[in-house]
This record gives C-alpha cells, sequence and structure tokens, in this order.
C-alpha cells in the first residue's frame, strides 16, 4: 500500500502564529494521513510544539487554515479539537495529582447514573480495561500524586484512549520512560495506527523516529524544510536538514589524566532508598550512573545535595567528612545539582530568564545592598551564547520558552555557579541533538578543566559517550562500576536488571 | 479575525481593566459632585488611605511569597491600644518600641508556624485574628484606651503635624513605601521573596531558605501594622479596642487591586500603593454621593470579586475561559 495516494486524515495549511518578540511559526503546512505515523522534527523552540498547539485548538493561527477531509474546520479550544478527533498527549505533564487515576484519563467526562451520579464501577472498570492494555502496573485507584513521572505520562496517554481519535499527537512522549515502557507505548502506537488513527509524533531521539515512523517533517526557526519517506532517508540527512550540519555521536575514547578524589562517598545509606552506596569521583573524572527508574540514582544526587538525610555513611569533599543538612550547605561546599524535573524543581516558571538562570548566587551578585543588573545581565549573556538558548532577550518569562530551552536554562544556571562537584540528573531530557551533542561536549570540556562531573541518565548511548567510569545501580545498590574500556551494551544491561556476571540474582 | 479582536480586548481590559474602571469611576463622580477632585479632599482621601496603605505595604510581601495575613487589622488594634496603655504608664518614648516590640513577636509567631511549621497560612492568621482580639481584650480589660494628659504630650504630633505641609501619616507612608519598595524589586532578598512565591520547590533546590524568608515577609508584615498602629493612636489619642476590625479585608482588596497573585510570585509595593488609592478614592466617592456608610463594605467585597476575577482573566488571556 502507497500512503501517497490517501487523502490525508488532517491537514494545515500556511500557519502563521506570532508571540510578542516571536515568530514561532512562519507559514507551515504539515499533513498526516490515516494511519501513518508521521515524525515531527526539529531543534528546540523550531515550533513543533506551537505547531500542535494550533492544531490541538489551545492556540489560534495568525493565519492559515486546518481542513479534516476536505472540510475546512476551526479548533476553538481543546475540548472542540478533542470533540474532533483530534487528542493531543503533551509535552509537560497536565495531571490532576489529587485525584485518582481512573478519574484523570475521564476528567471532563466521568461516566454518570441517574440524576448526574458518577458511575465509580463502570468508571473503574473502563479506565482498569485501559490500564491493562497500556500494561501498566498499577490500578485505577491509585491516586496520581504517587506514580512516578513516567507512570503518570502512561496516564496522560490512557486519556488518549478513551475517544474515537482521527489523529493522536504525541509531543515528546518518551522523554521519561524507561526502555520496557517505550516499547509498550510503541505497541499502542502500532495498534493506533492499524485502526487508521493518524499519528503525529514529537521527539529528539532519532532511533525511535526510525523505529516507528512513516515519513518526517523537519521545521526550522519556525519554517517547513521539507518532509522525508523514513525508508529512504538516514539519520545524517535528517539532522543535516534540521540543523545545516552533520554530527559526531561517538562514545567517549578520551583519556583525561585525572586529579586528587574530589568527592568521596562511603556506606552511605538513605532508609529503604538506597544501602551502603560507597565511591569515588575525582577532580576531571565524569562518572555515569547507569539504572532503571526507581533504582536510587535521584535519591544519592538528592542526599549529596541535602535535600534528604542520610540514615548512614560519610561524605567527603576534598578528602574531609562534611556535614550537609540543605542545598545551602551542599552550595557553600560548592556542589551544583541539575534536577530531573526541570519544571517543578528547576525553575520558576513565571520569572524572566536571567532571574532565574542567577537564583542560587543572587545573594552574591551584589553592588552594595542591591542586585547588580549589569552582572546579572553578563551571567545571562554568557551562558545564552555558550548553550545556545533561544530566547528573544532576557526579559522573557520562563514559561513561555520551548521546552529544550527551559532545561538550558536550568543547566546554565547550575554552572553559572562554577561548581566543584557537577551533579547532573537526565541533563537532555527533551533536547534537540544538536544542544545534546553541545551539551556532552561542555561536560567533557568540565572534566577537563578540573571539575568532578556526575552524569545520571537513563540513556544508554549518553551514558556511555560522557563517562569515564559507569557505575550501574539496581535496587537502591550499586552493582558494578565499568571503566569506558570496559563498558559494553550488554554488561550494562546485566548489571542493572540485577543480575550478576554469571547470572544470577544478586 | 472579529474573534481574534475580542480576545486582544479582552485581554487589555483583564491587564488594565481595573485602571479602566477607576478612570471611568472619577470621571463620572467628578461630574456628580466636585468637591470630589478638589485639593484639600484629594489629600483627605491620601491621608485617611494611609494607615491602611501601611498595611497593605507589609501584606504585599507576604502574598507574592505566596501566603496570606488576615491578622493585620485585628493586630492593629492591639498595637493602637498597647502603645496607648503603654503611652501613661512609661512614656512615648519608651511606649513606642516596647508596643513594636510586642508587634513585631506576634508577626514572629504567625512567620513561625507558617515558615517553619509549614501551617496553611489562612488557618494560622484567621485564627490569629481571634486570637489576637482576644488578647486585646484582656490586655484592655475590655475598656477603651485613651491618653490621660492629650494636650501635654507630643505624641500626637506623629500623626496630627506634617512637615513642609504634606501630612505625617503621607509622609510615613510615602517613606515606607518607598524603602519596601527598593527591597522587594533591588534586593536579594526581594528576589527570593519572589522565587519562593513563584516555586516554593524550585526555590529550596535553588538554596534559597524558604522558611526564613516566609518568616521575613510576617516580620515586615507585623512592622508595618505596628507603624500603623502607631499612626492610628498618635492621630485620635485614643481608641476602641476593635479599630481595626475588619481592615484585613481592605488590605487585601487594596493588594489584589494593585495586581498581585493571590498563587503567589507576582505584584509589587508601587502597584500596591495605586491599589489603596483606588481603594480610598472609591469609598471617598460613595460617601460624597450620600450612600451610607455601611455600604463601603459590600462594594469592598464586589471590588475585591471583580479584581480575583481579572486576575483569574489575565492568566487565561481572555475575560471568559472554559478552560483554567
Ligand atoms: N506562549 C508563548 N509566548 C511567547 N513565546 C512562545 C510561547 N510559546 C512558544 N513560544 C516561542 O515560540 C517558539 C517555538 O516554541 P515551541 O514550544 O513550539 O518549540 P518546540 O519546537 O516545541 O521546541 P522543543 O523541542 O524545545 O520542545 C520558541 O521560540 C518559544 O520561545
Ligand atoms: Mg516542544
Amino acid at each position: 500500500m502507497s500512503v501517497h495516494d490517501q487523502k490525508p486524515a488532517l491537514r494545515l495549511e500556511g500557519i502563521v502564529k506570532t508571540f510578542p518578540g516571536v515568530r514561532a511559526l512562519d507559514g507551515v503546512s504539515f499533513s498526516v494521513l490515516p494511519g501513518e505515523v508521521h515524525a515531527l522534527m526539529g531543534e528546540n523552540g523550531a515550533g513543533k510544539s506551537t505547531l500542535m498547539k494550533v492544531l490541538g485548538g489551545l492556540h489560534q493561527p495568525n493565519e492559515g487554515k486546518i481542513f479534516m477531509g476536505d472540510e475546512p474546520v476551526v479548533m476553538g479550544s481543546p475540548m472542540d479539537a478533542k470533540a474532533k478527533g483530534v487528542v493531543f498527549i503533551h509535552q509537560e505533564l497536565s495531571l490532576a495529582e489529587e485525584l485518582s487515576v481512573a478519574e484523570n484519563i475521564y476528567l471532563g467526562e466521568l461516566p454518570r447514573k441517574s440524576f448526574g451520579r458518577v458511575d465509580w464501577d463502570r468508571l473503574y472498570a473502563d479506565s482498569g480495561a485501559i490500564l491493562k492494555r497500556l500494561n501498566c502496573g498499577f490500578g485505577p485507584r491509585t491516586l496520581v500524586g504517587d506514580l512516578s513521572i513516567a507512570n503518570m505520562q502512561m496516564v496522560e496517554i490512557a486519556r488518549a484512549l478513551t475517544v474515537d481519535a482521527k489523529a493522536v499527537i504525541f509531543d515528546e512522549p518518551t522523554a521519561s520512560l524507561t526502555d520496557a515502557e517505550k516499547v509498550v507505548l510503541f505497541e499502542v502506537i502500532a495498534d493506533l495506527r492499524a485502526q487508521g488513527v493518524g499519528i503525529i509524533y514529537i521527539s529528539h531521539r532519532m532511533e525511535e523516529i526510525f523505529r516507528i515512523s512513516d515519513r518526517i517533517t523537519v521545521l526550522r526557526d519556525g519554517a517547513y524544510r521539507g518532509t522525508l519517506n523514513t525508508a529512504e532517508t538516514d539519520e545524517d540527512e535528517v539532522t543535516r536538514l534540521m540543523i545545516g550540519r552533520s554530527l559526531d555521536m561517538s562514545r567517549n575514547a578520551e583519556h583525561v589524566e585525572t586529579g586528587d578524589v574530589a568527592l568521596e562517598v562511603r556506606g552511605l545509606s538513605c532508609g529503604k532508598l538506597f544501602q551502603d552506596v560507597s565511591f569515588e569521583v575525582r577532580e576531571g573524572e565524569v562518572v555515569g550512573f547507569y539504572g532503571l527508574v526507581g533504582a536510587g540514582r535521584t535519591e544519592i544526587a538528592e542526599t549529596l545535595f541535602g535535600l534528604r538525610t542520610p540514615s548512614a555513611g560519610k561524605i567527603l569533599l576534598k578528602g574531609k567528612e562534611v556535614s550537609i543538612h540543605s542545598p545551602m550547605d551542599a552550595i557553600a561546599h560548592g556542589i551544583s545539582l541539575v534536577p530531573e524535573d526541570r519544571k517543578t524543581q528547576g525553575l520558576v516558571l513565571g520569572m524572566n530568564c536571567r532571574d532565574n538562570i542567577t537564583l542560587p548566587q543572587v545573594g552574591d551578585l551584589t553592588a552594595g545592598p542591591f542586585v547588580s543588573d549589569g552582572a546579572e545581565i553578563a551571567i545571562f549573556d554568557q551562558y545564552r551564547d555558550r548553550l545556545d538558548i533561544k530566547t528573544p532577550n532576557w526579559r522573557q518569562q520562563v514559561g513561555n520558552l520551548s521546552g529544550g530551552n527551559q532545561q538550558k536554562i536550568v543547566i546554565g544556571k547550575w554552572l553559572s555557579m562554577h561548581p566543584e562537584v557537577l551533579i547532573v540528573d537526565e541533563p537532555t531530557r527533551g533536547i534537540d541533538i544538536g544542544s545534546k551533542s553541545e551539551i556532552h561536549n561542555l561536560i567533557r570540556e568540565l572534566a577537563k578543566s578540573g571539575y568532578a562531573v556526575i552524569v545520571i541518565s537513563s540513556e544508554m548511548p549518553e551514558v556511555m559517550r560522557v563517562s569515564d567510569r559507569v557505575i550501574a545501580m539496581y535496587n537502591g545498590k550499586l552493582m558494578r562500576s565499568f571503566t569506558a574500556d570496559e563498558v559494553t551494551e550488554d554488561n550494562l544491561v546485566q548489571a542493572i536488571s540485577g543480575l550478576s556476571e554469571n547470572g544470577k540474582v544478586a | 479575525m472579529a474573534d481574534d479582536r475580542m480576545k486582544q480586548v479582552g485581554a487589555f481590559l483583564a491587564r488594565q481593566g481595573i485602571l479602566v474602571a477607576f478612570l471611568l469611576f472619577m470621571i463620572g463622580f467628578a461630574l456628580a459632585n466636585h468637591r470630589f477632585i478638589a485639593i484639600d479632599n484629594v489629600l483627605g482621601v491620601i491621608r485617611s488611605s494611609a494607615i491602611l496603605g501601611v498595611m497593605a505595604l507589609g501584606v504585599t510581601f507576604v502574598v507574592i511569597s505566596g501566603n496570606l495575613d488576615l491578622s493585620v487589622g485585628s493586630m492593629m488594634s492591639f498595637s493602637t491600644i498597647v502603645v496607648l496603655d503603654l503611652h501613661d504608664k512609661l512614656g512615648p518614648a519608651l511606649a513606642i518600641p516596647a508596643m513594636f516590640a510586642m508587634t513585631l513577636a506576634l508577626g514572629a509567631l504567625i512567620g513561625f508556624l507558617v515558615g517553619y511549621l509549614r501551617l496553611n497560612s489562612l488557618i494560622v492568621t484567621l485564627g490569629m485574628l481571634s486570637a489576637i482580639h482576644g488578647l486585646t481584650l484582656t490586655y484592655s480589660g475590655g475598656k477603651n484606651m485613651d491618653i490621660a494628659d492629650k494636650a501635654g504630650t507630643w505624641f500626637g504630633g506623629i500623626g496630627r503635624g506634617s512637615v513642609l505641609g504634606i501630612p505625617g501619616p503621607i509622609l510615613i507612608f510615602g517613606l515606607l513605601a518607598l524603602v519596601l519598595s527598593v527591597t522587594l524589586a533591588k534586593t536579594p532578598f526581594g528576589r527570593k521573596v519572589y522565587a519562593v512565591g513563584g516555586n516554593g520547590t524550585a526555590a529550596i533546590f535553588s538554596g534559597i531558605p524558604r522558611a526564613r524568608v516566609v518568616f521575613m515577609t510576617y516580620i515586615i508584615s507585623s512592622f508595618c501594622v505596628a507603624t500603623a498602629g502607631l499612626l492610628q493612636a498618635s492621630r485620635s489619642l485614643g481608641s476602641q479596642n476593635t479599630v481595626g476590625q475588619g481592615l484585613e479585608l481592605d488590605v487585601l482588596a487594596a493588594v489584589i487591586l494593585g495586581g498581585a497573585s493571590l498563587l503567589g510570585g507576582s505584584g509589587t509595593v508601587f502597584k500596591t500603593v495605586i491599589g489603596v488609592l483606588i481603594l480610598g478614592f472609591i469609598q471617598n466617592g460613595l460617601l460624597l454621593v450620600g450612600l451610607e456608610f455601611y455600604v463601603q463594605y459590600v462594594v469592598t467585597w464586589v471590588i475585591i470579586i471583580l479584581a480575583v476575577w481579572l486576575d483569574v482573566a489575565a492568566k487565561r488571556g481572555r475575560i471568559l475561559s472554559p478552560i483554567a
């Protein structure tokens, strides 16, 4: 079957969307056929989410039209779009944490009995069935607030399956999913596709795009750059279309002379979260922590940063034992943490870009009793250039930046602290491949100039690319430590699933 | 595209609506009664708004940090009664610092409960409203407080005197507004107040001592309340023990009118001053056209509702919206 003879399920034509100071979309056309997976790619801030928000009724375009079949339609609101069969799964989670999973799935359209009473039995039965289809390990009665980020994402996806969809938009759905969860997601997508639903899939991960998509459309700076048939193209061509050059994505092969031990952890435990963790990081060294979600990596980072109190063990900086009771202590000792979740932990979304970057050191950027504007702007300018942050100016509210550029603000914020120990937790979540390789290079560079760096990541290629040493974790315990030369995909997978070298569960 | 223009008008009204409404109101009242814009009336309004204004300055800090302070009215009664009582016992020079210390202690207690113990500020300050009222009644034995020798004290000079023709309360209000405005807009502490109110978790992750910042906002608020109590006492040289009753709502109305969000993270001292003036002129205007004094209570409530609605509408970018 050739997809080209079919009528598109949805077509956008000449869409223009501007925000104050930003031309986010500049006459973009795009269409999705029934039963195809159409990938949408482009750098951070290229306009992908904005285009989809226009389609999903969240933004009204300044110019341009949307067609369903041959009919021009107006997506007046998200509910309107959903009623027309366009389902949008957002980049940023939008769930009510105090409600149950079932209530979230059917939010706004709970099944009713007479007198408007909620039909709880049906609600739980229906949502239970959807969760089963998604292979979720939790029930419909669970509180959403108790779920991990990955599981929340699954709830978001479950919402899409409650209506008779013509098109489903996935905006970076896998950014916080584990490999196993990804497999399930791809099965769901294959399912929808087989039913003739058109899928729009946004992601920065090439391997996913090539695994599931039929066509790829590339945006750049709000303009349409072209559409490729996935079967007839390769990563290099897509990359060049996206950023205008090729990239080197090889793994870390350089050997840096490491210095003294910067951070040493001895027998550190924190209740059930992790036990008896010992490791050291030298100046000039990047240590990668790899493991499944829930293996305790983030919790170790949070303990080092003074957000959790260890139940046993010691932390030594440059050979001296320190006690860290708060992030303030940690910062004073030269530790920086780029946290896992930018929206809740990393940023004050209503504040401007500059103030977010300088927040941890604003007390030191003073001239007399006042914050020095000039010093702040200098820092902002430096990291905007270094990380290639796309924003009209420093006054822009961080909440208005694209997801990837928000992440860069968080990274800039902690780099600007010039830490001695830098901990980054999922540093490139949602970041485009160009900037990702920039950030990887930056991490290598920082190490070379003497920083001790800990990289926590669920992406194997990332860990292998930046680390001098990789520590594999399973269930709150350190399993094995590999040097860059020893590490292979196989032995890593083995170590993080709790299997020792001879195949027994440790 | 007509839809688009509607939305733009909506967004503009949502952002500037309160100013537009205020202008229309001023014009209307000026036409109805010429006395309304006479210099002495205008000065009078500002002067009588000054006490409310001083309290609103402090509450601005509390609201921006994402909390509420409903205890300011009853705390102001407390300060007034205490300073009047101590005036006769210790003399004014000692009474004033003693009263400030006691009021700040109350602020510190609230700050401790809300900041360090992380109790809900609505509950804490609502409870304090009634607890401090009880404290005031106990302190005064239920009687009104009067200075014995009204003619022989310099104490009245603060609230009744003037410097270069500017009445004392206006001067103090202006000075305090200036100092606090600069504190909020230009110092690291001010920045931290915005961060804590905008996203408390992110503030903690940035090494900001959230509890201490919240504590400090209540200290500032109680300092402003003490100043307001001083002005009140000095102006009247005698007082009922319920002078501040109900002022907490007027204060909150002024702060929200000025555009501070109840969700925290936004607002400025300057805007609060505007909010105070708007409220003062509206109440004065209603009196001048001959409405019952008590109608003000209803009007204040309507204004709060209007301001909150416009605040939410501005966030959504339109006046009415199916989604939040
Ligand atoms: N509400 C808004 N107000 C102002 N500017 C906005 C708003 N929403 C998006 N923008 C701007 O529009 C541009 C496109 O943003 P968009 O979110 O569509 O990018 P994206 O391609 O999804 O990027 P990412 O891969 O980082 O998610 C960016 O420059 C962004 O700053
Ligand atoms: Mg996006």
